[in-house]
């Protein structure tokens, strides 16, 4: 009952803007929220209500997940312990509000970054996760093999307030299909009502899609259509204003990408100290002052691949591993015919 | 003029300014820090999301507060189809609950502690679900009546389409006019002569009489569109033409209105029982009989009981309708507060005007029941 109460999260998100009284300035030199969570001793962090892979809760509690990872590297950089982190399941209607209104210091909740988002409602998008992209599941009996296949009238379940709605109307529209948008608050009603036949297929995010197939009652029934037909970089975000706290997040992610990619790992982090390359040493911490920019000591990217892991790492732990998206697609290094490419840490 | 008097009013209303001032500057400051606009201009720009069930037309090239409209109007159905089956119900129950008749007695009872003692959210799944895992697909549905078909994708019932339906209008509207005046003869009748007139018989025959006239004179033509089944895909079907009640709507309707029910129920048995036996017998001794007691004297004293709490009930079923963003039926609160928020991140801007919007909704009930209230109450003359 009280999870749909939160249809009201916007109310109080108003209120909290209403009451908090802040005496942030957009030129403070340091960072408040850096501040606060060292104070607070653990990084506060926005993520889905279960979603598999990315971010989801087992019975005792412990969150896991790639969304989860990059909590876990904020924290390991700027508290030194990778568990500092206190997680928050948000509705994708709450999840902006939550941060805006300071309830969270980082949303890392598979969010796609748009232009309206990180322009319009304070809110700074600092990097690329997970390369995703919108697909459809059907049913295998129905012998839909291609989205050319839908019919005027097919209806569509989906989840409420995402941009998965605008693109299935821009997809729809340019095929000239009339169609039935079923759109549900929270996931689990979604799986549910396309399971019973409400709809003919259900379409969000593709990472999605493989991780929800699971829950249906006879996974095996139903089948991914192999067109994408949007784009959707997912990344974690943080409020507008703090360009510190903004710069520390961005380069906790990257510091996992790039320590794939020069092979550090969580297991040989500590032996790279003495590695002859002077990026290898510079991302082990055993080179350069780089830790000082971001206003942390210099072992903050070490703690990072030795607490949580490279991105490699993380990716087979929480998504090939559970069987969600054994091939990596896009989400390989560039290096390896992926597009994931961040700037070098120097 | 007595200072005593005025200066604590202009107190309250300082106090009153101050705090509203002090919350506003304060969330003009946030937002100005976070980098967040305020306006109401997005209500303009083109909404581009889909609904799936409107009153009215609409899709997403359409504005925002076209899609406000879309929503307001959906949650406006289902509040008028809820309080119409509560009050049916809840009358029915209310009256079983005063029966002397065991059986029906005990079975309005517990129907009664049944429903409303479990949470309306659960209730409303459970009938969601609950209807889709007992409807069929569209292609095992059997009709009914040869046009109507229920399926898990919605209640498809046929459609009339209409030729001169304005003049069809006119003669309804004719009709009711003319049974007004009847009522008022009626009425003038019975004070003067002391005579009773059929007014209700008259009424039911004018209502069926003039808008046939239209039919057979008037040149208005009606076709019924059935709907007809099309396939999608090998395993999929569906229904084209006609009307399409999605299930959503009817389930939100039947759990909100079951739900309702339980509570004027008791609010029918307390104004019953609130007249006192010493009317129903005065009344039976000076000849009236049992249909007359209760249409004469018993139902217009309980009424002036029971029309107070039931408008709560009423003012509470409408306030419920909000919970239907839970199954996807597309009320104020799913598309508006919900998918257009998200879409503009205005959360202040479409929070206040829902809220204004419930509000409105709730005071206009209100003051119609409260209306109602005093027509008929007791005129003292």
């Amino acid at each position: 009952m009280f999870k749909y109460l939160k249809q009201l999260t916007s109310l109080v998100a108003m209120v909290a803007v209403l009451f908090t009284f802040t005496t942030e300035t957009m030129a403070a030199k340091k960072s408040k929220t850096l501040k606060n969570t060292q104070k607070k001793g653990f990084v506060r962090c926005g993520v889905s209500q279960g979603l598999p892979g990315f971010s989801n809760a087992d019975a005792a509690g412990n969150w896991t997940g790639v969304d989860v990872d990059v909590c876990r590297a904020v924290a390991a950089a700027v508290l030194g312990d990778a568990n500092k982190v206190k997680f928050t399941p948000l509705s994708a209607k709450e999840r902006f509000t939550a941060l805006t209104s300071n309830e969270i210091d980082i949303l890392s909740r598979n969010t796609t970054w748009t232009l309206s988002r990180d322009a319009d409602i304070g809110l700074t998008f600092v990097g690329v996760n997970f390369y995703d992209g919108q697909g459809f599941m059907v049913r295998k009996n129905s012998g839909i093999s291609s989205v050319n296949d839908f019919k005027a009238g097919v209806s569509a379940c989906t989840n409420l307030g995402t941009t998965t709605e605008l693109n299935m109307r821009d997809f729809f529209n340019s095929k000239g299909i009339q169609y039935e948008p079923v759109t549900f608050e929270k996931a689990d009603e979604v799986v549910a009502a396309y399971d019973a036949g409400r709809c003919d297929t259900y379409t969000t995010d593709k990472s999605g899609l493989a991780a929800q197939r699971i829950k249906l009652s006879n996974p095996d029934d139903h089948m991914v259509l192999p067109e994408t037909i949007s784009k959707e970089p997912l990344g974690p975000v943080v409020r507008q204003g703090d360009s510190v706290w903004e710069d520390i997040v961005r380069w906790s992610l990257n510091t996992m990408i790039e320590a794939e990619e020069y092979g550090v790992t969580s297991a040989n982090a500590d032996s790279m100290k003495t590695s002859d390359n002077p990026a290898v040493k510079r991302l082990v911490g055993a080179e350069g002052e780089l830790g000082a920019a971001l206003g942390l000591d210099n072992e903050w990217s070490l703690r990072i691949i030795k607490q949580v892991g490279n991105y490699g790492e993380s990716y087979k732990r929480n998504i090939a591993d559970t069987g969600i998206l054994p091939d990596r697609g896009p989400n390989e290094l560039w290096t390896k015919g992926g597009i994931l490419y961040v700037p070098p840490a120097r | 003029m007595n200072i005593k008097k005025i200066l604590p009013q202009i107190l309250t209303l300082l106090v009153v300014i101050l705090v509203f001032g002090f919350f506003s500057y304060n969330a003009q400051i946030n937002m100005e820090n976070r980098g967040i606009t305020f306006g109401y201009g997005f209500l303009s720009q083109e909404s581009s999301f889909d609904v799936q069930f409107s009153l009215i037309e609409y899709d997403g090239s359409h504005s925002y507060f076209r899609a406000y409209l879309v929503g307001l109007l959906n949650t406006i159905l289902v509040s008028v189809i809820g309080i119409i089956f509560a009050t049916i119900i809840g009358v029915v129950v209310g009256i079983a609950r005063l029966s002397n008749n065991y059986l029906i007695n005990r079975t309005a009872s517990i129907y009664v502690e049944f429903f409303r003692n479990i949470p309306l959210l659960l209730q409303i799944f459970f009938w969601y679900f609950a209807a889709l895992r007992a409807l069929p697909l569209p292609q095992d549905t059997e009709p009914m009546f040869g046009v109507f078909f229920l399926t898990i994708k919605g209640f498809f019932v046929p459609a009339f389409v209409w030729n001169n339906l304005d003049i069809f209008i006119y003669s309804i509207i004719a009709a009711i006019i003319s049974i007004i005046f009847v009522r008022i003869y009626a009425r003038k009748k019975q004070e003067n002569e002391g005579i009773q007139t059929p007014v209700l018989s008259i009424s039911i025959g004018l209502l069926l009489i003039l808008p046939i006239l239209s039919f057979l004179f008037g040149g208005v033509d009606a076709s019924v569109e059935i709907p007809v089944i099309k396939q999608l895909s090998q395993s999929g079907f569906t229904f084209e033409g006609g009307i399409k009640l999605p299930p959503e709507l009817i389930s939100l309707a039947l759990a909100l209105s079951l739900y309702t029910a339980t509570f004027i129920a008791e609010c029918v048995r307390a104004g019953v029982q609130g007249v006192s036996k010493g009317q129903k017998e005065a009344a039976a001794s000076i000849g009236l009989t049992p249909n007359q007691v209760l249409k004469l004297v018993v139902m217009p004293q309980a009424l002036r009981i029971i029309i107070p709490p039931t408008t709560n009930q009423y003012l509470n079923l409408t306030k419920n309708s909000s919970l239907a963003a839970a199954i996807a039926y597309p009320d104020l609160v799913l598309v508006f507060a919900g998918t257009a928020l998200m879409q503009t991140g205005r959360a202040i801007e479409i929070v206040s005007i829902t809220m204004l919007t419930y509000l409105s909704l709730s005071i206009s009930i209100s003051i119609f029941m409260n209306w109602y209230n005093k027509k008929i109450a007791i005129k003292e003359k």
